[in-house]
């Protein structure tokens, strides 16, 4: 009875520590409009407009969040370890290059849907390998997962051009364009002239399922929980802190590697030289603003996917620099991070 | 200076780090503050150094009152401190380093800090370089460079915090020769310590700290026992022999050769025997091999030679996992730090320790949960977090943890920061392990708890053994020999 009152309450605070940070951050955004001389409400009109003014663009909303989405599920794999993923960038990558090979290897196949589910098999499985490495670097080479996984995102952002400019180039001409498109038998179907796929939004969905099952419902999940509270304790308990770390490693690299494949087979249908889009850093963001909670994670990635996709309206309608969306991004996040620094300060004096 | 404490009070929350703490310090002489871990040494040092404020009590300097509202007041009256880690920049040279609190005016006037340097350094007898960089030096050096820099200031009331960790025997004689000159020069001198032999070379007064308390205060000649007694409390009387079960032919743990490296001395012990049902005590003053040993026997220490064997099976080289499956349980000093995991139910820690298959189920977890809860009397749910726990029901959940038959319990200071009553209820439950058979082994630095639980007693000094003899054999007075080093 008492537990169920304090939930409650906790409700309730979390709802108004929700309006007070949301405030703040609308205020800001607004003195930034201002200073960057915008008129803010044709501004921020123009945002919402450009992502839920139409079905179309609500499609191109949803075809942000679902990569976003995928990343952000991953990152709740290895922010529960306690491992700062910066390296997802990379995991996205690896991933789109290895759907990439499959496509291209499986051309001639006669079953196509064989193919595309192969390919986000074989991303899975690139993403935690890339994921994998930079564990690995952590565990056995001493090396901070933020910097191993900022070297290996170099590693396969040069991968990528290397593969689009050598073995991979178009006939004729090689370009940042990228690699020849697929046919289009391979990629993914979907409506609202193919830019919305079903396909990825059960794929995002069930990736975030996923994890909020395997975090809060299995013994993996609560060992991760554990190793990332106290690492030295949970040895004493029994468990095996550097196995813990490289499993979820992989678990994130993997989920962020079919983002990957999701660019490539539902977005691009190519492998291009920013495949990524800065979806994987873009989540790092959604996932601390959410804290950590799996329920949270879609409704701030579908936030984040309107901003994205509605700010490209802000140069075309209002002359405004394009990098302006970027800032609002980021202010965000610094106002909410902030904002959790000041309650966590004063609770513990 | 004259420093005059009078009842000092640092407490935090529940914990009384100062409990009425009254000491006077004179001008012109070598104060040793002597106390084991958890005595309230380093709490007393920085309440001096202007670190903390005082719950309550009042220190005066040379009569008048003095209140430091942070460690610039302490440092403006001329308190210097020397700590154990050096404050000093370490990409930096010397030289840099000595220049850093005196750079006033537009100009570095290196040359002339280089005399001054120089000066200081060789009036003492420190051979420092002002061109070398620091991150290159040796302990000792870095020291020989902050006290050098502390007189530049020109302090008159030194700090010492267990100046002689870590540094060369030559070094230690440097440095003992350089505060009796500044004995001379009448600055007063305050040396922090768990080591007896520093505090006898040294001082002309001995404070001795325990609990939060002053146990007992002497000049000089000590009598080591004496300080001893008061750094290990009273002496109870020694226990009846009772029979205890021939142990030699149920042997649950065996070490032979063993030496690790670590610490202040590391350890290194011939041979070494524990048999089921068998208790006993490691003790000995703060480092000296004990921690070392506990930590190797769980297999968490890996010694660089030596072999262990663990009912009889030989298990040198494998991991603590390997040893936690044959059935050894460690239990660290720090329960937050090392032992418990915050952010953790204590259903959590439940189902982590003895939960099966891939699926959680909270049910189980729960019901073993309130299981432990009520059978060592936890105050807290099963959703209560292990961070919101009292030391004495940390300590409880760590217990509830254990397996029901453990082969063989090692336990670092097991009622360390306990009230009484969670302290003999601890050992009821210990007791109770034993009589199942358990050896257990657990460090101590309380001669009562020695003495009253224990039935064989080993004492480490410089990281050897000692003594090893069974409680009701020796007398109390023994053992403070053994652990001051003398036989």
């Amino acid at each position: 009875m008492v537990g169920f009152r304090n939930k409650i309450r906790g409700m309730g605070q979390s709802a108004g520590e929700f309006l007070i940070i949301g405030g703040l951050v609308f205020f800001v955004t607004i003195v930034i409009l201002v200073m960057a001389g915008a008129p803010p409400l044709a501004a921020l009109y123009h945002i919402l407009k450009g992502s839920l003014g139409s079905w179309t663009k609500i499609a191109q909303a949803l075809t942000a969040w679902i990569p976003l989405t995928l990343c952000a599920a991953g990152l709740l794999y290895s922010f529960r370890v306690g491992l700062w993923n910066i390296g997802v960038e990379g995991q996205v990558v690896a991933g789109a290059i290895a759907a990439t090979a499959v496509m291209k290897l499986g051309v001639t196949f006669e079953i196509p849907s064989m193919i595309i589910l192969f390919s986000f098999v074989a991303a899975f499985f690139a993403g935690s390998l890339w994921a994998g490495l930079a564990g690995l670097l952590k565990t056995r080479g001493g090396v901070n997962e933020i910097f191993g996984g900022l070297g290996l995102n170099f590693v396969a952002h040069g991968l990528t051009l290397w593969l689009i400019f050598g073995p991979w180039k178009r006939a004729g001409v090689a370009s940042m364009s990228g690699t020849e498109p697929f046919p289009e038998l391979l990629w993914l179907s979907g409506f609202l002239s193919n830019r919305l796929s079903p396909s990825g939004i059960v794929l995002a969905t069930a990736a975030l399922l996923v994890a909020g099952w395997v975090l809060a419902r299995t013994r993996f999940g609560l060992s991760l929980k554990a190793v990332g509270s106290n690492p030295r304790a949970a040895y004493l308990h029994g468990l095996k802190p550097d196995r813990c770390f490289i499993y979820a490693m992989a678990m994130a690299g993997g989920t962020a590697g079919l983002a990957g494949a999701f660019q490539v087979a539902g977005v691009y249908h190519r492998l291009i030289p920013i495949i990524s889009s800065n979806y994987g850093y873009l989540a790092l963001l959604v996932v601390m603003l959410s804290g950590y909670r799996v329920g949270v994670v879609p409704a701030i990635a579908f936030f984040f996917a309107c901003l994205n996709v509605g700010s490209i309206q802000l140069p075309m309608m209002l002359q405004l620099d394009s990098s302006l969306s970027g800032i609002i991004q980021g202010t965000m996040v610094l106002v909410t991070l902030l904002a959790h620094g000041w309650k966590s300060k004063r609770y513990k004096v | 200076m004259r420093i005059t404490l009078h009842d000092i009070h640092k407490h935090y929350g529940k914990v009384r780090a100062n409990d009425g703490i009254s000491i006077e310090i004179n001008s012109g002489t070598i104060h040793g503050i002597l106390g084991e871990n958890g005595a309230g040494k380093s709490t007393l040092m920085k309440v001096l150094a202007g670190y903390v404020t005082l719950t309550s009590g009042r220190i005066l300097i040379d009569g008048e009152p003095a209140v430091f509202a942070g460690p610039f007041d302490a440092a403006r009256l001329g308190i210097g401190m020397l700590y154990q880690d050096p404050l000093d920049f370490p990409p930096f040279s010397i030289l840099e380093n000595f220049m850093m609190e005196a750079g006033h005016g537009l100009t570095s006037k290196k040359d002339e800090h280089r005399q001054k340097l120089l000066r200081i350094s060789d009036h003492f007898g420190f051979s420092l370089n002002p061109d070398s960089i620091v991150q290159n030096l040796t302990v000792g050096e870095r020291q020989q460079l902050e006290l050098v820099r502390l007189l530049a200031r020109g302090v008159d009331v030194l700090i010492l915090d267990e100046p002689t960790t870590g540094i060369s025997a030559h070094q230690k004689q440097t440095l003992f020769e350089a505060l009796r000159k500044l004995r001379e020069q009448e600055k007063t001198i305050l040396l922090v310590s768990h080591k007896l032999e520093d505090v006898e070379a040294l001082c002309d007064k001995v404070t001795v700290l325990r609990k939060g308390k002053v146990a007992g205060e002497a000049d000089k000649p000590f009598a080591a026992p004496r300080l001893l007694e008061w750094m290990f409390g009273g002496m109870p009387p020694s226990p009846p022999c009772t029979q205890i079960t021939d142990a030699s032919s149920r042997i649950v743990l065996k070490m032979e050769g063993i030496s690790a490296p670590g610490g202040r001395a590391g350890v290194s012990l011939t041979d070494f025997k524990i048999g089921r049902g068998e208790i006993a005590a490691l003790t000995g003053l703060e480092g000296s091999g004990q921690e070392l040993f506990l930590r190797v026997a769980a297999g968490i220490k890996k010694p660089l030679q030596g072999r262990i064997w663990i009912n009889e099976k030989e298990m040198t080289g494998q991991d603590h996992h390997s040893f936690k499956s044959e059935g050894v349980t460690f239990l660290p000093a720090a329960r937050l730090e090392e032992g418990l995991m915050p952010g953790l139910t204590i259903a959590e820690h439940f189902a982590i320790n003895f939960g099966k298959g891939m699926k959680l189920s909270f049910k189980q977890a729960e019901g073993l949960a309130v299981d432990g809860i009520s059978r060592f009397k936890i105050v807290g749910e099963p959703h209560t977090k292990a961070e919101s726990l009292s030391g004495g029901n940390q300590q409880r959940l760590l217990l509830a943890l254990l397996p029901s038959n453990p082969r063989l319990l090692l336990l670092e200071h097991p009622t360390r920061g306990l009230d009484v009553d969670s302290v003999r209820w601890v050992w009821e439950k210990l007791l109770g392990f034993a009589e199942r058979g358990a050896g257990i082994l657990f460090s101590t630095v309380e001669l009562d708890e020695v003495f009253r639980a224990a039935d064989r007693v080993l004492v480490f000094f410089n990281g050897a053994l000692m003594k090893d003899a069974r409680c009701c054999d020796t007398a109390p007075n023994e053992v403070v020999q053994a652990i001051a080093g003398k036989i």
